[in-house]
């Protein structure tokens, strides 16, 4: 009993992070109507950086807030400068061009900081309150930086002029140049956002799995399929379906398949989502006119 | 008085296909003005091109400032507001929202609260229902929830694209009323499109007849509305 | 076509075919294989795009149908001592099967959502092939080695000898032919209009009468079963296969090739296949350190100038000449 409690709060642990994934590609679905595929590299190269900022001595926390001011700027500046000629390009030149990022990250990351596999700090040491019977202190606290997060974009998005302007420019980019609304500029900020916390992501889950520029591949998936689960336009949606995927991600390595085949899990949810739920289990449906 | 709105020479395009040939006209402050025409004429791609949300050429000229050329939130912050053909209400988001939206260019935050409650005083439905979606809401109150966005810019001049369309004669005529009662009280000009001709001439000062994107004719609403050889041969009635 | 120019065709075809015969033999070994696997790619490439541009639905799993027909091939010559040529049709029908059965998740996905599924596809097959229940069939990590086939008869031409890496040419060159003439037939007639029209407008095409689901799921079939012929030919021509050489930097591969080649284009198969195999050797020149990042830049490069690549632009400038050539009577 106690093994299979183990299992699903290191499942819930690992869902937090699922969950920051999906949030990410969730902000940028909902603001530009593309899927990035290159946002796991993007994290895992954030990553990166918060390791070099600490190597160069840095403490945690300030290497933490840089990074992550750092990536937001560069998510920024990437589709502005990057992405905006392709706006109105058809889907699969878009996706090539999100293809290339994926790879000059991938590459990059192995070219500046080397494919060796590197240990990342916790902010959560083991001898602290933190560290109780079920939960290690670093899955506690990523948890809860992750609801931080959720809980800040939340408000942001709900109780500001201008996270109201930027769900305003997701939805109706036409209306919302009518108001006045720069909307490349929302868009800019809405890959801003999810960068910035594909940089959590990357800095939470970097001290379980340790650093090296293939990091985020397979957890990308995940988060995926947590997005899809969770209806790709619901944001809440992203975070169940984060915290649901890491369960049965544990659940089912541990009782059923083993561990080799998880991405071979995560391909069926996707595929099983898609098919029987393809607005996930709490997306809207949404009805377009011929 | 010099004009607010001064258009000469404006052509547009939808990609390859030229919809508008050389359109000139005017507007004076205060005044309403109304563009008239069969379907297909250019009247919606004329207010398009006043925001410059379609590809323009020639010059168009508001409160001095030349229009060609600058992307469509510049137009608006110079205080042009439209309320375009099918409302283009932010149906996900709340009436509330969709009003504060309407207020997103103004820095003077007491004048946008002031205003956010005229418009409820004026339009007590939307009062009602201002949480609620605004997808939810009906036809009529859809178009009283545009109008009071674009409202909410203080803007100068209002461009409406066909404010009758696809509603009840009750509701229309409450619209209408409500639009002479701004252009008067808030002496906001008014460009209107309207494909009901008897209606927008009741209301309009002015008026502007497109035939295939070039202007067939022009002049005060009172002498189109009298002349029954126009009326007959133009706007079928 | 008058009689002049089927006359320069007939020329040009027989040059072409002179220069195809004599190639392999003027040049060194490792060229010769590079030229086969561009033929090998070629193939999976316009497999990939029947499915992508002809019929708009984008798969970023193609990599896993090219595995898939490998390891057939790899597995039947291997433990069943299958003759090589064999196997092609094996990989084939397997793959059909397969992409058949994909393609019925695949009918509720549009666009991204369909790049995205695939794209789980192409993860989760080569550490499919890594499991260790199967290992006896497909050699977990290690994979299998195979020999190359010895060519039938000797041959010799300007002193080179008719070695495997050489008759493997001029089979590829064969199966490549064939293929692209079994791709050109079925595309050219009603089936290519469809799957265009299906592209296009789906909601229009059910309309007309085409039977959307089975249309779809067919094409993800014959489109899978060219590619898995394709991963037969490559394991061949390689001799050897292994989960690692089947990642999902292979399904990009295949993406690209079809985008920079143009797509609903079947000579733009062979310009994407020249380009996914040299020019990633030619990044590895600019950067020894980071190629990947230099192709990526090709790529993002190759989409805002050339968007509806090789082909597209070939037709846009023969367009542009044929405009400039005719002017339009009665200017405005």
């Amino acid at each position: 009993m106690e093994a299979f409690l183990q299992q699903i709060f290191s499942g819930l642990a690992n869902g937090g992070i699922y969950a920051s994934v999906a949030l990410a590609l969730v902000m940028i679905y909902q603001s530009t109507h593309h899927i990035n595929f290159a946002q796991g590299e993007m994290a895992t190269f954030s990553t990166f950086i918060a390791w070099a900022l600490m190597q160069a001595g840095w403490p945690y926390w300030a290497a933490f807030f840089v990074t992550i001011a750092i990536s937001f700027a560069g998510g920024l500046l990437i589709q502005r400068i990057i992405l905006k000629p392709v706006e109105k390009a058809p889907v699969l030149t878009n996706v090539i061009v999100f293809i290339g990022l994926l790879v000059i990250f991938n590459a990059l990351a192995g070219w500046i900081f080397e494919h060796t596999i590197k240990a990342f700090p916790s902010p959560f040491p083991k001898d602290t309150i933190l560290q109780t019977r079920y939960f290690n202190a670093h899955d506690f606290g990523s948890i809860g930086v992750m609801l931080c997060v959720l809980m800040a974009l939340y408000a942001f998005l709900r109780f500001t002029p201008v996270g109201l302007a930027m769900r305003a420019a997701a939805q109706n980019p036409d209306s919302a140049r009518l108001v006045g609304i720069r909307v490349s500029w929302m868009l800019a900020m809405g890959w801003g956002l999810a960068a910035a916390i594909g940089a959590v992501a990357g800095m939470m889950i970097a001290p379980v799995v340790y650093l090296d520029p293939n990091m985020m591949s397979g957890i990308l998936l995940y988060g995926f399929a947590a997005a899809l689960l969770g209806g790709i336009d619901n944001p809440w949606g992203a975070v169940i379906g984060g915290f649901i995927v890491g369960v049965l991600e544990n659940l089912l390595g541990a009782y059923v398949i083993g561990t080799e085949l998880k991405l071979t899990v995560a391909l069926v949810l996707i595929v099983g989502t898609l098919t029987l739920k393809p607005n996930g289990l709490f997306g809207k449906v949404v009805v377009t006119r011929v | 008085m010099p004009k607010l709105l001064e258009v000469s020479k404006l052509c547009a395009s939808y990609g390859a296909t030229q919809v508008l040939y050389d359109v000139d006209f005017s507007l004076e402050a205060g005044h309403i003005t109304a563009i008239l025409g069969a379907n297909g004429a250019g009247k919606t791609t004329t207010l398009r091109a006043l925001c410059q949300t379609v590809r323009t050429s020639g010059s168009i000229q508001f409160e001095g400032q030349q229009l060609v050329g600058k992307a469509t939130e510049s137009v608006v912050r110079l205080g042009v507001a439209h309320v375009p053909d099918g409302r283009g209400t932010f149906t996900a988001l709340s009436v509330e929202e969709n009003l504060r939206l309407g207020a997103y260019a103004r820095k003077d935050r007491a004048g946008v609260a002031a205003d956010l409650e005229k418009m409820y005083q004026r339009f007590p439905r939307l009062k009602e229902r201002r949480h609620q979606q605004a997808g939810t809401l009906s036809g009529g109150e859809q178009q009283m929830l545009a109008i009071s966005r674009a409202l909410m810019l203080s803007p100068r001049l209002l461009l409406l694209d066909e404010p009758s369309f696809g509603l009840a004669p009750l509701i229309v005529a409450e619209i209408f009323r409500i639009m002479r009662t701004i252009n008067q009280e808030d002496k906001v000009s008014m460009l209107l499109v309207e494909q009901n001709a008897s209606l927008a001439l009741d209301l309009a000062d002015h008026a502007y007849l497109l035939e295939t994107g070039r202007v067939a004719l022009s002049g005060p609403s009172a002498k189109i509305k009298s002349d029954e050889s126009v009326r007959r041969a133009y706007l079928g009635y | 076509m008058n009689n002049a120019d089927r006359k320069w065709l007939w020329i040009w075809g027989a040059v072409v075919l002179v220069a195809l015969v004599v190639l392999p033999f003027l040049v060194k070994n490792y060229r010769v294989f590079q030229f086969n696997l561009v033929l090998v790619y070629a193939i999976a490439v316009l497999g990939l795009n029947v499915l992508t541009g002809y019929n708009g639905q984008i798969s970023l799993g193609h990599g896993a149908f090219y595995a898939i027909g490998a390891y057939v091939a790899a597995v039947l010559m291997d433990r069943a001592g299958i003759p090589y040529w064999a196997t092609l049709p094996v990989a084939g029908l397997v793959c059909f099967v397969l992409g058949f059965l994909m393609g019925f998740p695949a009918l509720r996905l549009e666009g991204h959502y369909l790049a995205l599924a695939t794209f789980a596809l192409a993860l989760a097959v080569p550490q499919l092939l890594k499991f260790k229940k199967i290992e006896g069939w497909t050699g977990g990590v290690q994979g299998i080695v195979l020999n190359k086939p010895d060519p039938p008869f000797t041959f010799s031409l300007f002193g080179q000898p008719l070695n495997p890496d050489r008759w493997l040419y001029f089979f590829t060159l064969l199966v490549a032919v064939i293929m692209f003439l079994l791709a050109w037939n079925l595309l050219r007639g009603r089936v290519g209009r469809a799957l265009i029209a299906i592209r296009d407008h789906p909601i229009a095409a059910t309309a007309m009468g085409i039977n959307l689901p089975m249309f779809k799921s067919l094409t993800f079939g014959v489109s899978a079963a060219f590619t898995g012929v394709a991963g037969a030919l490559g394991a061949v021509v390689v001799a050897f296969v292994s989960p690692d050489s089947f990642t999902v930097f292979l399904s990009i591969t295949f993406l690209v090739g079809v985008v920079i080649g143009g797509l609903a284009s079947i000579p733009g198969a062979i310009f994407g296949a020249i380009f996914i195999q040299f020019v990633p050797n030619i990044a590895d020149q600019i950067s020894k350190s980071a190629p990947w990042a230099i192709y990526g830049v090709f790529l993002i490069g190759f989409m805002y100038l050339m968007p509806t690549g090789v082909m597209g632009m070939i037709h846009t400038v023969r367009a542009r000449l044929r405009r400039g050539a005719a002017r339009p009577s009665g200017q405005r």
